[in-house]
């Protein structure tokens, strides 16, 4: 029952006007400069999907991969893309443990072997209030834990980042508790929408975008997609996520995109769409990001003002 | 041996050469220099700038996100402004050098900038009448914010000869919530980010220095006349 397109990035978008189209928004914001535009307004979001597709357009690959969260590299947007580059991604491996029949340290090629390599296009909600619109490439992490055999008592799934001071420099600082942390309920990880994701825009996972293995899971706030995963353990416990164990009061284990729900500094209520220049009103964020189809099941009867 | 441009060795014999007149220190070499040096400049370095960045931003040269690039260059470079303007009279304190010529160009500029930052949040970032308004009565950073902002506003309206004839010593009084509105500014910085970052946290160090100073000289001006 599931839709599959049979486009190609490469067909649909050519790189070079994918890469070429900021400079067009770019003109396009000059022009429109002297249109009054009324100063205070939101937009409205009609989203629809097709499949697990959004019908929104995606952001280019430049905005995709210069606008990075990845604090091992840096707190700044444009750090991760600045230093990554040092980053060694082959030869990888995966530990895999804890509640599972089959653990082991898997190889790269191991872990992806097999897998049904999907494009979606997902949108992307950062807890910090930007969004984008991201295609990504990869496989449903049900079919990972199937292949290594998840046990009865397993309830979670934790996920650990690459700890390497010395190609990741944000690490050489104790801005947070190092290795990164993430976690998942166990059904969770089992949505078809949770993605362990492999490239964008049809190409290898760029470093700076948590190469060579990432999570992607799109109705939660962007940092429980944890980058460059080397570790994954099936436990009975909740795991305590790196932001979390960072500040409690402001950042949750579930941190699913929540309108109502806002961080105690700031609001959730409403996002900036990355890419739609100086002018662009924000826009309405929506409960779940907009999968509530896929996902509000799980939830129901909890309360997500104390679940934040 | 003889290194390539070593210049002590030349100050050495300039120094020990007889009949030569004694060297005036080098802050009032400073100090001369300045005086050929207007204040008005700065203005128009105050107007060409936020200009530039938002230039800059319509044509999508900075960055991403330019909304968020625009807000944090020109509210970073107000709190930058802002603590030159209080580092004024400690440097005079302590090397002799006196910027007191430039400081009310300091001040109000630090002023134009945060009220520039204020602007970008109000009407390209936040744009939501009701959100603005929760945010003021909600948010801690945007609290003490705004509270930094209110605090420097009647000082740039009285930062004018004419108010400081008028207002005698009160002036002075009135002025030094230059130093409140500063650390107030630097901690908005401090808790808007996420976790502890170091780039807000020295300028928050800074600010605390030159308050320090300040504190410093008052007590031992104090002790000296008591």
């Amino acid at each position: 029952m599931r839709f599959k397109s049979e486009l190609k990035y490469s067909e649909v978008t050519p790189r070079a006007a994918y890469l070429n189209r900021r400079q067009i928004m770019a003109a396009a914001a000059g022009t429109g400069l002297l249109a009054a535009t009324p100063a205070f307004a939101q937009e409205k979001v009609d989203v629809s999907f097709n499949g697990f597709d959004t019908s929104e357009k995606p952001n280019s690959f430049e905005e995709i991969t210069n606008y990075n969260n990845f604090y091992e590299f840096g707190t700044g947007k444009e750090d991760p893309a600045a230093n990554a580059g040092q980053l060694t991604t082959d030869p990888w491996s995966v530990e895999i443990g804890g509640l599972v029949d089959k653990p082991g340290t898997y190889d790269l090629a191991d872990v992806i072997g097999g897998k049904d390599i999907d494009e979606r296009i997902y949108r992307f909600r950062c807890v910090e209030g930007w969004s984008m619109v991201i295609p990504w490439n990869g496989f449903e992490l049900n079919q990972l834990l199937a292949q290594v055999g998840v046990q009865p008592s397993a309830k979670y799934v934790r996920f650990e980042t690459l700890y390497r001071p010395d190609e990741m420099p944000g690490q050489r600082r104790a801005i947070l508790d190092w290795p990164y942390v993430e976690g998942l309920r166990l059904d969770e990880a089992m949505n078809p929408l949770t993605l362990m994701a492999t490239g964008l825009y049809g190409e290898d996972l760029p470093k700076q975008n948590g190469a060579p293995l990432r999570l992607v899971v799109p109705w939660k706030y962007g940092f429980k997609s944890i980058k460059s995963i080397v570790k994954i353990d099936l436990t009975a416990e909740e795991p305590v996520n790196t932001w979390k164990d960072a500040n409690f009061r402001e950042y949750g284990f579930y941190s699913n995109v929540n309108p109502t729900v806002n961080h105690p500094r700031w609001s959730q209520a409403q996002e900036r769409r990355i890419g739609g220049g100086v002018f662009a009103k924000p826009q309405e964020t929506l409960m779940f990001n907009g999968y509530g189809d896929w996902v509000a099941d799980m939830y129901a009867g909890m309360d997500l003002t104390k679940f934040f | 041996m003889v290194r390539p441009f070593d210049v002590s060795l030349d100050l050495k014999a300039i120094a020990m050469t007889p009949n030569a007149p004694p060297r005036e220190p080098v802050s009032r070499r400073i100090n001369s220099a300045l005086r050929k040096v207007p204040a008005w400049p700065l203005y128009i370095l105050a107007l060409i700038y936020p200009a530039w960045l938002f230039y800059q931003a319509v044509t999508g040269t900075l960055g991403i996100d330019p909304v968020k690039e625009l807000e944090h260059t020109i509210g970073l470079r107000g709190l930058q402004v802002l603590i030159a303007t209080l580092c004024v009279t400690p440097l005079r304190k302590y090397t002799g050098v006196n910027l007191i010529r430039y400081r009310r160009a300091l001040g109000l500029i630090g002023f134009w900038f945060i009220f520039l930052h204020l602007n970008v949040w109000l009407f390209l970032d936040v744009r939501n009448v009701s959100l603005i308004l929760a945010d003021l009565v909600k948010r801690p950073y945007i609290i003490i914010g705004m509270v930094a902002f209110a605090l420097l506003v009647p000082l740039a309206l009285t930062s004018n000869t004419l108010s400081i004839r008028k207002l005698g010593r009160n002036w002075r009084r009135l002025h030094w919530l230059a130093y409140p509105a500063t650390v107030l500014g630097a901690l908005h910085f401090v808790i808007l980010v996420k976790g502890w970052q170091v780039e807000p946290l020295v300028y928050f160090a800074i600010v605390l220095a030159v308050l320090a100073t300040r504190i410093s000289i008052k007590r031992l001006a104090l002790r000296r006349s008591g």
